[in-house]
């Protein structure tokens, strides 16, 4: 299993500055997500790792050898593209058993580890066939497969799952994620899908601007994200925010004592921020919003709600309620997130 | 009941309109085309058919030509003359040559000028200088290679002002002039083949280039980090996947090849054995007044491209297709 370490990544196309500065840590075996929204340097970091672009200056090192300066043939790493990337000329068979060739191995154990592959991803019975006769998902496969085949010692996927329907996304999700536990390869997996990211990785790097906002796992990062930009992509719904200040020691427009809440220097303005799920409708609540929409989702409806003005979103809702109604209700005080509005910096981090 | 029957039969009686538009809608449509065909491809081939059947000036068959105590053909006696005289066989060899040297030369070329100039800032700039012999006319090629191939006069004369490019250079690191377009029949055949692949090479380039953009980069990058080399990301990955390109360049070359006229008539009109089919077929018509065997050349050269052309669409359909 092996580490790879970035160190200071620093890479401009022209004077647009793409990847800012960047230094990542992976532990052997680890699946990190690099999640950002597009243009973000996700996929030119990718890339930089994977030798198809050139660094500007920082280092880079895979299982602890230097390889900033190598081609990409010679890092040993495998790469998965967004639109897999298949040789049309070559059967399956021969696009699995392409790295090998190059890597001039026997014909016997190529056709061994091809079978053994094909076994894994269910491709078995496709090994003659070429890469348009096959579904998206079975694609998807070979593409894995073809990178996997090598056992390199880094994995890069560039969004592999984006180009799949919905049901075959998330089933895709766990196969690949399973994968990568059993083969502990490291894996740097790229994707502006939250979902996809709290659900795959070990921990995520946020980033945004070409600057990483935020490592952590993805729990770290849904409850106790380092700024608003990292709170405001994570979640969905998405966090609400709501324009605060402190008066005589009382958070308005909560009228909460802030001697109970960990903000550990005075603020006049700031941004309040509470997850959907964190707001509960209820004949006893405390507070009085006015509903002004309605999204139902099988499970639960998610409300649009109206409190003085600010408009916030609450989950987890058990029945639905009628526009313009008046509601009451309560707010789990302890996940209040504070941030500063000029900076976005979290305010009550401890 | 005989009403029932009335009214069953009627609309066998009528067929529905647009089962009768099936039967002459179509004809309609392609007879504007069909006519032209018929009147400026379809008569003109079978009547140069005919002729070739002819004699010299088509006033009566073939047989008339032959001679007592020689072979003769009968009517195809012309034939006999278009395949087994010494003058058209060395016209075939001198085709075979062109075929042989120019096609392979001129796609190999655009083929390396594609991929060069895929990795060049200037590309746009390099592609049209290439590609500017295309836009000369091939007897202003011919007269701008015949310069570059002069032989002075009298090249014993050291005075003699030199005008021809190579020999200029040959005679200034002390050589001596070579007769580039009359030493027959290597250099000769040679120089003008050269001459072929110089105007044809931007036409492969072209067409190549348009066909190595096309592959995906992300193809290459994929091969790449499998691990290959840029050798073999050249040979595994952009021929295969240009291949029916490369196909349709060399068969369009050869046929090309197979007609090449201009350059011969205007560099050497034929002389010192650099003739080619479609010169003789020229001689035959206009120097020699032989109509017939004119005529006999035309059709052995038709028949020469038309399994060409039948591949080379077929090979044009299934690129079409995979697109």
């Amino acid at each position: 299993m092996a580490e790879l370490i970035l160190k200071n990544l620093c890479k401009a196309f022209g004077d647009l500055s793409v990847v800012n500065d960047i230094s990542l840590e992976l532990t052997g075996g680890e699946l990190m997500v690099l999640l950002g929204p597009s243009g973000c340097g996700k996929t030119t970091l990718l890339r930089l790792i994977a030798g198809l672009e050139a660094t500007d200056s920082g280092e880079i090192f895979i299982a602890g050898r230097r390889v900033d300066q190598l081609r990409p043939k010679d890092r040993n790493i495998a790469m998965v593209f967004q639109n897999y990337s298949l040789y049309p000329h070559m059967t399956v068979e021969k696009n699995l058993a392409f790295p090998l060739k190059i890597a001039s191995v026997g014909k016997e154990e190529r056709q061994q580890r091809v079978e053994a592959v094909a076994e894994m991803l269910s491709l078995s019975e496709k090994l003659k066939a070429r890469p348009a006769q096959l579904s998206g998902g079975q694609r998807q496969r070979v593409a894995l497969g073809r990178a996997i085949i090598r056992q390199p010692d880094l994995f890069l996927l560039d969004e592999p799952l984006s180009n799949l329907d919905a049901d075959l996304r998330t089933r895709m999700r766990h196969e690949i994620v399973a994968l990568q536990k059993k083969l502990g390869i490291t894996t740097v997996h790229v994707t502006h899908d939250q979902a996809e990211a709290l659900t795959m990785a070990d921990r995520i790097a946020v980033i945004n601007n070409g600057r990483i906002e935020q490592v952590g796992t993805p729990e770290t990062l849904y409850k106790n994200p380092a700024n608003l930009f990292v709170a405001q992509f994570i979640g969905q719904p998405k966090i609400n925010l709501i324009d605060a200040r402190i008066e005589r020691h009382l958070l308005i427009p909560f009228g909460l004592s802030m001697l109970n809440l960990n903000i550990d220097r005075d603020k006049s303005r700031l941004l309040a921020g509470l997850r959907p799920e964190a707001i509960t409708i209820c004949s006893d609540g405390e507070f009085v919003a006015d509903v002004v929409g309605n999204e139902y989702f099988g499970s639960e409806h998610v409300v649009t709600l109206d409190f003085q003005g600010a408009t916030i979103v609450a989950s987890g809702a058990s029945k639905q309620y009628a526009i313009g109604q008046s509601i009451n209700f309560s707010i789990d005080s302890g996940a209040l997130l504070f941030f500063d509005p000029e900076n976005g910096r979290r305010l009550d981090k401890s | 009941m005989t009403e029932r029957i009335e009214k069953q039969r009627k609309p066998k009686r009528e067929a529905p309109l647009i089962m009768r538009q099936g039967e002459i809608m179509p004809w309609l449509f392609i007879l504007p085309a069909l006519i032209i065909i018929i009147i400026y491809i379809a008569y003109p081939t079978i009547y140069t058919a005919f002729l070739s059947l002819r004699n010299a000036d088509s006033s009566a068959w073939a047989t008339a030509a032959c001679r007592e105590g020689q072979a003769c053909w009968g009517i195809f006696e012309n034939y006999r003359y278009a395949i087994t005289s010494d003058t058209m066989l060395r016209a075939f060899r001198n085709n075979i040559l062109w075929l042989v040297v120019m096609v392979p030369g001129v796609t190999i070329g655009g083929l390396l000028l594609a991929v060069l100039v895929d990795r060049v800032k200037y590309e746009s700039v390099a592609k049209a200088l290439i590609f500017m012999p295309m836009a000369i006319s091939f007897v202003g090629a011919a007269i701008i290679w015949g310069f570059v191939y002069d032989y002075p006069i009298n090249p014993d004369n050291p005075n003699a002002p030199i005008i021809g490019l190579h020999n200029a250079i040959i005679v200034n690191f002390g050589g001596r002039p070579i007769p580039w377009l009359s030493s027959a029949p290597w250099i000769n055949n040679f120089a003008l083949i050269f001459v072929g692949i110089w105007i044809n090479t931007g036409f492969s380039m072209t067409i190549l280039s348009a066909a190595v953009k096309g592959v995906p980069k992300e193809l290459l990058e994929a091969s790449r980090i499998d691990g290959a080399s840029e050798w073999h990301v050249f040979w595994k990955i952009l021929i295969p996947m240009i291949l029916p390109t490369i196909t349709v360049v060399l068969t369009t070359l050869t046929i090309f090849t197979l007609k090449m006229f201009d350059v011969i008539y205007v560099m050497t009109g034929g002389n010192f054995e650099t003739n080619v089919i479609a010169n003789r077929m020229y001689q035959e018509m206009y120097v020699n007044f032989e109509a017939g065997r004119a005529a006999a050349i035309a059709i052995v050269l038709l028949i020469l491209i038309i399994p060409v052309l039948f591949y080379n669409i077929r090979s044009f359909r299934q690129q079409e297709a995979i697109r």
